[in-house]
């Protein structure tokens, strides 16, 4: 009997551990910054005020948080776009398996190993005005460089780059397990109806991997509203709010300006987009990852 | 068809190499002997010599940093491995009710990742008293969704007469989960150790939230302090000697373990 009962608690024992660690750092977390987004605790004060959607308004009526949000909107068209039609096309250019093609997808690759903080730090110097690398060969070949970092209409752009640059070489493996599963019969099917290259991308190749990039998009969403350490390093928000994102928004009300109320409601939308992301994707996420396996 | 595959081959040479001049960049600097003239260039042309890196290592506590970055990027892979294989195990070898309702409780945190949830984290962090301890820059991660999806695939592929053998040999659920299933499992274990060792040794954020004296200080916080301290100018050869100490483990990681990390790069997607 006893037996039996242990066989039947058996599985949530296992599941315990883990599902204590996800309630205590992902599930109750939710619910404590939509708690404290609806309450704000009037300096010196113990207690904490119910004070409904006050922290969003506030929210929206902060010029910063409406410039971070566009930034991201920005960086997002900036980067997602142009690093998957990259990693498309090293994986199309790169799927035969040969010495040098492995050492060329090595090399592509490197970016996305080292940390974002040590890319910051490279580009530091890359980005400095007049005596940085950029700016040398810009130099050597006639052109003026800009200040890439300092100037508010460049620097979010420059932020972009780096993120491509750190992105597209990682997006790329995806797509090179993707082109593994082609079917090899339908691309031939295509070639003998004299399909040319640009045909067989166009119409065969780019539907028949449309699950790679729908969780290649994911991952590349995710990535845009999570990761700010370049921006920690190089940036911080500035010029002028010109590369404020909004992780760093939150990042900078919690850390710096200790406006608890607005850094859980912008939380509260980043947690809302992310779930309503989720819902459209996990089937696909499912699907990604079998075919990957 | 042989000449357009060369083509091919030779724009992405071009393209590798622009891609890969920071990392050249950074070779070259981090030895060039004078640290002011032709700093940006390219051309190894000097005789190279060691001072940037023994100037890094001595303005930095670069011996704290990776001790500290270590504990946390190998504390977090041994608690995750103990984790995601009971839980793995569960979903994949066990039949209970709730199961999928379970499941997607754990699907549903590889999107909700967890620098979205800094906020909260952190006073939570506080309340347990973790504040400022590496522990507390462990804690969040020591369930990972991820690498419970990834161990119920792997051992969802072992066929289930290896446990049967063991079944009926008497032994326990724990010792055909130690002796046959978690043998039979490595490469996904490799794998989702890469890619957790990577994500936390590359982090950032969370530890710099967290972590509030140098004692405690990670690798990329130390070298974030480091570069923003840099700003004087001539040092950017120690930067980029700095730079490069970070980066060397998980390169030289990579060389060694190239066809795995490939291969559970892909595997995954989302970081451990």
């Amino acid at each position: 009997m006893r037996m039996k009962r242990m066989r039947h608690a058996l599985p949530y024992l296992l599941l315990t551990p883990s599902l204590l660690l996800l309630a205590g750092f992902t599930y109750l977390p939710i619910v404590r910054v939509v708690w404290d987004s609806l309450h704000d605790r009037p300096l010196g004060q113990k207690k904490s005020l119910f004070v409904g959607l006050r922290n969003y308004a506030g929210l929206f009526s902060d010029q910063a948080f409406l410039k971070a949000v566009t930034n991201n909107l920005i960086y997002a068209v900036g980067t997602v776009p142009l690093s998957m039609a990259l990693a498309l096309l090293f994986a199309l250019a790169l799927q035969r398996s040969s010495r040098v093609n492995a050492m060329l997808r090595a090399l592509l690759l490197f970016p996305s190993m080292v940390p974002l903080v040590a890319a910051a730090s490279l580009f530091f110097f890359i980005f400095l005005p007049g005596v940085g690398l950029f700016d040398y060969y810009l130099g050597k070949i006639g052109l003026r460089g800009a200040n890439w970092l300092g100037d508010p209409d460049i620097a979010l752009w420059s932020l972009i780059g780096i993120t491509v640059w750190k992105n597209a070489g990682y997006y790329m493996l995806f797509y090179l397990a993707g082109l593994q599963t082609l079917p090899g019969d339908v691309l031939e099917a295509a070639t003998i109806d004299g399909a040319n290259a640009w045909q067989r991308l166009r119409h065969v190749i780019v539907p028949l991997l449309a699950p790679t990039t729908a969780f290649v998009l994911v991952i590349a969403l995710i990535n845009v509203l999570t990761q700010v350490d370049h921006v920690i390093v190089l940036t911080r928000g500035g010029p002028s709010n010109a590369t404020k994102l909004v992780l760093y928004y939150i990042f900078e009300q919690a850390h710096e300006n200790f406006a608890a109320g607005k850094a859980a409601a912008a939380s509260v939308l980043s947690v809302a987009f992310l779930l309503a992301m989720s819902v459209v994707s996990l089937k696909t996420m499912e699907r990604g990852t079998h075919a990957a396996s | 068809m042989r000449r357009a595959s060369l083509i091919v081959t030779g724009l992405m040479l071009i393209v590798a190499f622009f891609w890969s001049t920071p990392f050249l960049w950074t070779l070259v600097a981090s030895f060039r002997p004078d640290s002011a003239i032709g700093m940006a260039s390219l051309m190894p042309d000097y005789k190279p010599t060691w001072a940037n890196f023994a100037e890094a290592l001595d303005t930095g506590n670069f011996a704290i940093y990776y001790l500290n970055t270590a504990i946390v990027a190998f504390g977090i892979l041994a608690v995750q491995i103990v984790t995601i294989s009971l839980a793995g195990y569960a979903f994949a070898r066990l039949s209970f009710p709730g199961r999928e309702a379970i499941f997607y409780v754990f699907l549903l945190q590889l999107m909700l990742v967890p620098p979205i949830l800094i906020v909260p984290n952190l006073r939570t962090i506080v309340d347990l008293g973790l504040y400022g301890s590496l522990l507390g820059v462990m804690a969040p991660y020591f369930a990972s969704a991820f690498g419970t999806f990834l161990m119920r695939q792997t051992f969802r592929q072992i066929p289930r007469d290896f446990e049967e053998a063991s079944v009926i040999d008497g032994a326990h659920w724990w010792q055909t989960l130690w002796h046959v299933l978690l043998p039979m499992a490595r490469p996904g274990l490799i794998a989702f150790s890469l890619v957790s060792l990577m994500a936390h040794w590359n982090e950032f954020l969370w530890p710099l939230m967290v972590l509030n004296e140098p004692r405690t200080q990670t690798l990329t916080i130390g070298l974030a302090t480091f570069a923003l301290g840099t700003e004087g100018g001539k040092e950017w050869g120690v930067l980029a000697a700095g730079t490069l100490l970070v980066m060397f483990p998980l390169l030289a990681l990579f060389a060694v373990f190239q066809r795995q990390f490939v291969n559970s790069f892909m595997f995954s997607g989302l970081k451990g």
